[in-house]
């Protein structure tokens, strides 16, 4: 088990040189610089900020030294924004998409798997077709969509929750809602996938012909390998949940990290774009270490090696 | 009064295609300690037969149509899930075709196996452990007290037949169902299986309904004898008479098949033709279009009645009402049992 972790982590750490290496040459392969604006700047000027930067230094000394830095936890200046970190950026967003993040996870957790479970034991009655159909529209309508939507409603019409800002508990409530309803439909998916694959095999037919009650079929029986899609799904979720809020975070005005990613695209920030990529890159292999212990957990045919 | 009475069971199953009876009045009749056997080709509602006596035939698109199933003065097929629970596991337990997917592969060897006692009896759990450990032994599986633990896959097919044997067993049932337990097994495990079920019989005084289509298998190890075809019961009798004088057409051409009667070397005798569509109505006898000796008008009108020879040999009439047709014997009592069944099984 140990030799397991410690192994897939190396194999992590690999990743993340991969990825970072990757970006690193990219972006600076890409013409043009952080530096370059419309209006002409004095060769000296320019020089003199190139200094400041390191970038007056040849790429592969740059990449190392970055490499350097990053190892001791600072990812450098921010390019555009003066007398800004990127470790500042990050540890002031981070906190926040993270917050948003995890509560809509839950969310998703919550409502997807009890409802998967639900309809895949109650599979063809209304209690599979009204969730199910849901979870269909859940997942075919955009959170752009959604968000306005939940805003309109609870915001505008019966004007119970904020529809914008970052300072109290009830401002989480609705961009939670709209990234969490988006994912719980996904989960209510597989899990009522998995379950059914489970409740449709021969043990099943095995355990009734003991006079297991039909609650732990589903319990005791089921549920393990029943949850394993759902589980696989949980690392590339939790990634999309926190990068992909962009849209969910300007909706409601949460300043969380997905805004940077797209500021820091645009301003060709380069610091901040290779912060955040390790962030995120370390986020993912975190989350598929964790999924892979669970699985094996969860499924006795798998072993750890 | 017998243990299990079977009177005109009925199983259909209710498809988009149309309407499969898949049992189509099955009559029998079991006493404590018996085995009976059901012999037929696949497809002929051996398996949908026993799945009715449990109630495990999924509702839809399956539905029990008709017959009373008594057992110990109770109508199975009119429990309802609460009363069938009760029996489920403790008075009736059923061992399945497939070792390889008839067990959890996500639960522990153990937890499966205490499942039952744990459900029907007031016991704790390490008096049900130790219970399981000795059910594990008495089938043959060495290391029972370290291999208890252990995870189905850990099992090769044979010893996961012996777990499911010992979980059916574990409760001393009065009725043992067994669904084909030795044909998805190497030929070699098969008698092993065989013979754990016999012995364990004997000890417990259990009735088994073991369902097979190896005539071999039945005459080593059957009392009574059903012959189905098409979702119908051709003969029954006792395991001698069904042998040894049996009188329906359809008995006889298996009998031909079985392959240690035939001569070596030559090609093996089949059954021209193949079983009957049930999901289509079948009018007159069931095995008219391959029968050996056919009688005129048997395609047509009703379905041959069962008649009663006496000592409760019965057969389904659909020739023998014209006394014309030939009786040829295939086997007669001077073959001996020992070279129908399977080669080790008599040891």
């Amino acid at each position: 088990m140990l030799k397991f972790i410690g192994k897939r982590f190396l194999q992590g750490i690999l990743v993340l040189i991969g990825i970072y290496a990757l970006t690193f040459f990219l972006v600076a392969s890409t013409p043009g610089s952080p530096f370059s604006s419309e209006r002409a700047m004095q060769p000296e000027i320019l020089a003199q900020i190139e200094a400041f930067y390191g970038y007056d230094k040849p790429v592969g000394e740059r990449f190392l030294t970055s490499v350097g830095n990053i190892l001791h936890g600072d990812f450098g200046p921010s390019a555009v924004y003066a007398n800004r970190t990127v470790t500042e950026i990050i540890a002031e967003s981070f906190p926040v998409s993270l917050k948003l993040g995890s509560i809509s996870l839950l969310v998703a957790l919550l409502l997807g798997i009890p409802a998967g479970i639900l309809a895949a034991v109650k599979k063809n009655t209304w209690l599979d077709y009204v969730p199910m159909s849901t979870a269909m529209a859940g997942i075919c309508l955009p959170t752009f969509v959604m968000g306005p939507l939940l805003a309109l409603v609870f915001g505008l019409i019966f004007a119970v929750l904020p529809v914008a800002g970052w300072f109290g508990p009830e401002f989480v409530v609705l961009p939670a809602a709209t990234l969490g309803l988006y994912y719980a439909a996904y989960f209510a998916r597989l899990t009522r996938g998995g379950m059914l694959e489970m409740l449709n095999q021969d043990f099943v037919r095995t355990a009734r012909a003991k006079g297991v009650p039909e609650h732990m079929i589903v319990w005791k029986h089921c549920l393990k390998g029943g949850l394993i899609p759902a589980i696989t799904f949980l690392g590339p979720a939790l990634a999309g949940i926190i990068s992909g809020s962009f849209v969910v975070e300007t909706i409601f005005q949460v300043p969380g990290l997905g805004q940077w990613f797209v500021k820091g695209a645009l301003n060709r920030d380069d610091f901040l774009i290779l912060g955040l990529t390790v962030l995120f890159a370390s986020l993912i292999v975190l989350m598929n270490l964790l999924v892979d212990i669970a699985q094996v957990a969860l499924n006795p045919r798998l072993k750890y090696d | 009064m017998p243990l299990l009475e079977v009177k005109d069971l009925k199983t259909s199953f209710y498809t988009r295609d149309g309407v499969v009876r898949a049992v189509d009045g099955v009559s029998f009749s079991l006493e404590k300690g018996e085995t009976l056997g059901i012999v037929g080709e696949s497809g002929s509602g051996k398996s949908v037969t026993c799945y009715s006596l449990m109630r495990l035939i999924p509702e839809p698109p399956g539905r029990i149509d008709g017959g009373t199933a008594m057992f110990d003065g109770q109508d199975l097929l009119q429990m309802n899930e609460a009363e069938l629970r009760k029996i489920r596991g403790r008075r009736v337990s059923m061992i399945f075709q497939d070792p390889m997917t008839s067990l959890n592969p996500y639960l522990r060897i153990s937890t499966q196996l205490i499942e039952p006692l744990r459900l029907h009896f007031d016991v704790d759990k390490k008096a049900a452990l130790n219970k399981a450990i000795a059910a594990l032994e008495e089938v043959g599986i060495p290391e029972a007290s370290s291999r208890i633990h252990s995870y189905p896959h850990e099992f090769s097919g044979g010893m996961r037949q012996r777990v499911m044997i010992a979980m059916a067993l574990i409760t001393e049932p009065d009725l043992l169902i067994a669904d084909e337990p030795t044909t998805a097994l190497d030929v070699t495990v098969q008698a092993q299986i065989l013979d754990i079920i016999k012995k364990r019989q004997e000890v417990l005084g259990t009735a088994v309904i073991l369902v097979t289509h190896d005539l071999g298998v039945v005459a080593g190890n059957c009392d009574k004898v059903n012959v189905m075809y098409g979702g119908r019961m051709m003969e029954s009798g006792t395991a001698e008479q069904v042998f040894y004088n049996a009188q329906h057409p359809y008995t006889r051409s298996l009998q031909k098949t079985i392959p240690s009667l035939q001569t070596k070397g030559a090609e093996l005798y089949t059954i021209p033709g193949l079983p009957p569509d049930v999901s289509k109505p079948i009018h007159g006898c069931a095995f008219y279009p391959r029968c050996p000796y056919p009688k005129t008008g048997a395609a047509e009108g009703d379905r041959p009645k069962l008649v009663d020879l006496g000592d409760g040999h019965c057969f389904a009439d659909c020739h023998f009402c014209d006394s014309s047709a030939p009786i040829e014997s295939v086997l007669t009592t001077d073959v001996p049992v020992e070279d129908i069944t399977p080669a080790g099984a008599a040891e």
